[in-house]
């Protein structure tokens, strides 16, 4: 997005006056008009960030970054969590039959997919899922939200919950509908990570006293798995918190694939149009978002195990 | 001669790290190598050029066209020969940068400690606190289309990476009684770091290197897809799968089968070596 920003929204035949005015708002000339230096454009900037300003849009009636950024952001978190979801389910099982058989071909396999799964790239398994489950079978939609015409009351931004908040059946329906290809895509992808996490924090578990112990009682195969997933249980979920970021990634690339109209969709929209404090502001709210959820995983995880101290 | 033939295999197979390792970073390598090859024969496996139509718009596979062309009517088959070229361009220049910029920081942050590390290491990890992808988005936006930008975008993402490994290494390869010696007979600081140190990171290294390419080629993908790689016409695997994508409900399956499934071949390759090279060096990992 190289070339001036300023005569990018303008126009190249904008007189003086106008184009000055304008630096002036965005903060890059000071008010008689000369340029002023990096280093105070960053403090400017990051002032205003701490009292919750991120600017405003440089396009489309200048909403203020924020707003924008709320507009979008509850999709993908809605598409977070479902990707988050079958990349726990799928990742959780495949650690724990891969740590149950170690050194079978199942555990070899299953760490092969460990491996393999991260490796793919997550547009074009999304396009291949398009192509068989919602072109050839047409099983799910193809993309978007939810069905054209219907309409779900804002009230989390969540369609899932706010549908079943407000008793609206069809919009539920719908929305599930078109969370399935996103998600699935997502979680698959994703549960390669959590697969090998899971292996790992079982094999530990499952080489511990009170197991050989529970199984010299003779206790069944499925108990002992219980009580071991049950401990692995914690280290893992830490774990998994702090995957959140390739989380966040990967719901990008997803939405970007499937018209999901979040913060994805939102970027490359903004790209295109050069508008650099709404991609700046998105960048920033990313990073919040991210050092948030670390630190909320480090504080669940103190507490859920009294051992650690900070 | 058959005991000879015996002996023969034993000195081979003394070369040769036992474990599964070896199978799977050899399996890495022979995918790499593959597009390798495609790339460097590139001219000489197509005749087509990539960046001009040269068929009817949107024909199948063919014979005259190995993998179908696309709507302007470029041949998809050498638009993946060319496209090779360019993500392993981006990949390994950006993973240089990386490398050349988080290693000497790493190594001076581990073994000088204090408020040099401090310092060097909140920067580092303030950029690591942002998803990789997102960050390079950022950058080759502001940085503008172009091999050297995208390069540079996608280095500053990997720069923690080198970073952290070195550091981590420095720190307690310094505390070995080697160094200490170094030390004790008046070596210079940069001496010891640069001569005695860094080598003996190397081992480390390798397995870092090619996990974090593995990564960066997925980076360079999403980038591309994204269209903020090398701009229009130059065929890039991300860029064309993207382009692919409308043509997708009409039954087009060839503009996006085939960039896709050379993005995560290559992706492949480079983590079943790595994961490889890290089972070989460290047989712990492997028993546990």
């Amino acid at each position: 997005m190289p070339g001036d920003p300023v005569l990018s929204i303008v126009g190249m035949h904008a007189s003086e006056e106008h184009i000055l005015e304008l630096r002036r708002e965005l903060g890059l000339v000071d008010v008689n008009g000369n340029p002023k230096p990096l280093y105070l454009q960053f403090a400017d900037y990051l002032a205003n960030v701490f009292r919750g300003n991120l600017g405003n849009s440089l396009i489309w009636g200048k909403r203020p970054v924020l707003l924008e950024v709320l507009d979008h952001l509850p999709a993908t978190i809605e598409l977070t969590i479902w990707g988050f979801f079958v990349s726990i389910a799928i990742g959780l099982s495949a650690g724990v039959v891969s740590a149950h058989r170690r050194a079978t071909i199942s555990d070899q396999a299953l760490r092969l997919y460990g491996i393999v799964s991260y490796a793919l790239f997550i547009p074009w398994i999304g396009m291949l899922f398009q192509m068989l489950f919602a072109v050839n079978l047409g099983l799910f939609p193809v993309a978007g939200r939810i069905g054209s015409g219907l309409y779900v009351e804002h009230i989390t931004g969540l369609y899932v919950v706010d549908s079943v908040l407000t008793g609206n059946w069809t919009a539920l329906y719908s929305s599930l509908r078109h969370l399935v290809l996103p998600s699935l895509t997502l979680g698959i992808v994703i549960s390669g990570v959590f697969s090998r996490l899971s292996r790992n924090s079982m094999l530990e578990v499952l080489s511990q006293d009170f197991i050989t112990a529970a199984r010299a009682r003779g206790l069944p195969e499925r108990v002992i798995l219980a009580h071991a997933l049950k401990n692995a249980f914690i280290p893992i979920l830490t774990m998994m918190g702090l995957q959140f970021a390739l989380l966040l990634t990967g719901a990008i690339l997803t939405e970007t694939t499937f018209s999901w109209p979040g913060m994805g969709s939102f970027l490359l929209e903004r790209i295109t149009y050069r508008d650099y404090t709404s991609l700046q502001g998105s960048v920033v709210i990313f990073a919040i978002m991210i050092s948030l959820v670390s630190l909320v995983v480090d504080v669940i995880y103190a507490y859920m195990d009294p051992r650690i101290r900070f | 001669m058959v005991s000879l033939a015996l002996e023969f295999s034993r000195v081979v197979s003394r070369f040769i790290p036992r474990g599964q390792g070896i199978g799977i970073a050899l399996a890495g390598t022979g995918m790499v190598a593959f597009v390798v090859v495609l790339a460097v024969f590139a001219p000489y496996l197509t005749s087509y050029d990539p960046t001009r139509g040269v068929g009817p718009s949107l024909s199948p596979p063919s014979a005259d066209h190995l993998m179908g062309t696309n709507r302007l009517g470029y041949d998809v088959y050498s638009r993946i020969l060319y496209g090779a070229q360019t993500i392993l361009v981006v990949v390994l220049l950006s993973t240089m940068i990386s490398m050349i910029a988080g290693i000497p920081l790493g190594l001076i942050s581990g073994y000088s400690g204090g408020v040099v590390d401090r310092s060097i290491s909140v920067v580092m990890d303030s950029i690591y606190v942002f998803p990789g992808l997102i960050l390079a988005i950022a950058m080759a936006a502001v940085l503008g289309p172009g091999m050297i930008n995208a390069s540079v975008a996608i280095a500053i993402v990997y720069i923690p990476t080198y970073f952290r490994m070195a550091r981590g290494q420095t720190l307690s390869i310094k505390e070995q009684t080697y160094i200490e010696a170094m030390r004790a007979i008046g070596c210079k600081a940069r001496t010891i770091v640069f001569r005695h140190v860094l080598p003996n990171i190397l081992p480390t290294l390798t397995v870092v290197f090619s996990l974090n390419v593995a990564d960066a080629v997925l980076t360079e993908a999403g980038l591309s897809f994204f269209g903020l790689s090398v701009p229009a016409p130059i065929p890039d695997w991300g860029y064309d799968l993207r382009a692919g994508q409308p043509f997708l409900p009409s039954g087009y399956w060839w503009l996006i089968t085939f960039p896709g499934l050379m993005i995560i071949m290559l992706a492949i390759g480079f983590s079943l070596i790595g994961e490889g090279l890290n089972e070989l060096t460290s047989p712990w990992m492997a028993k546990k």
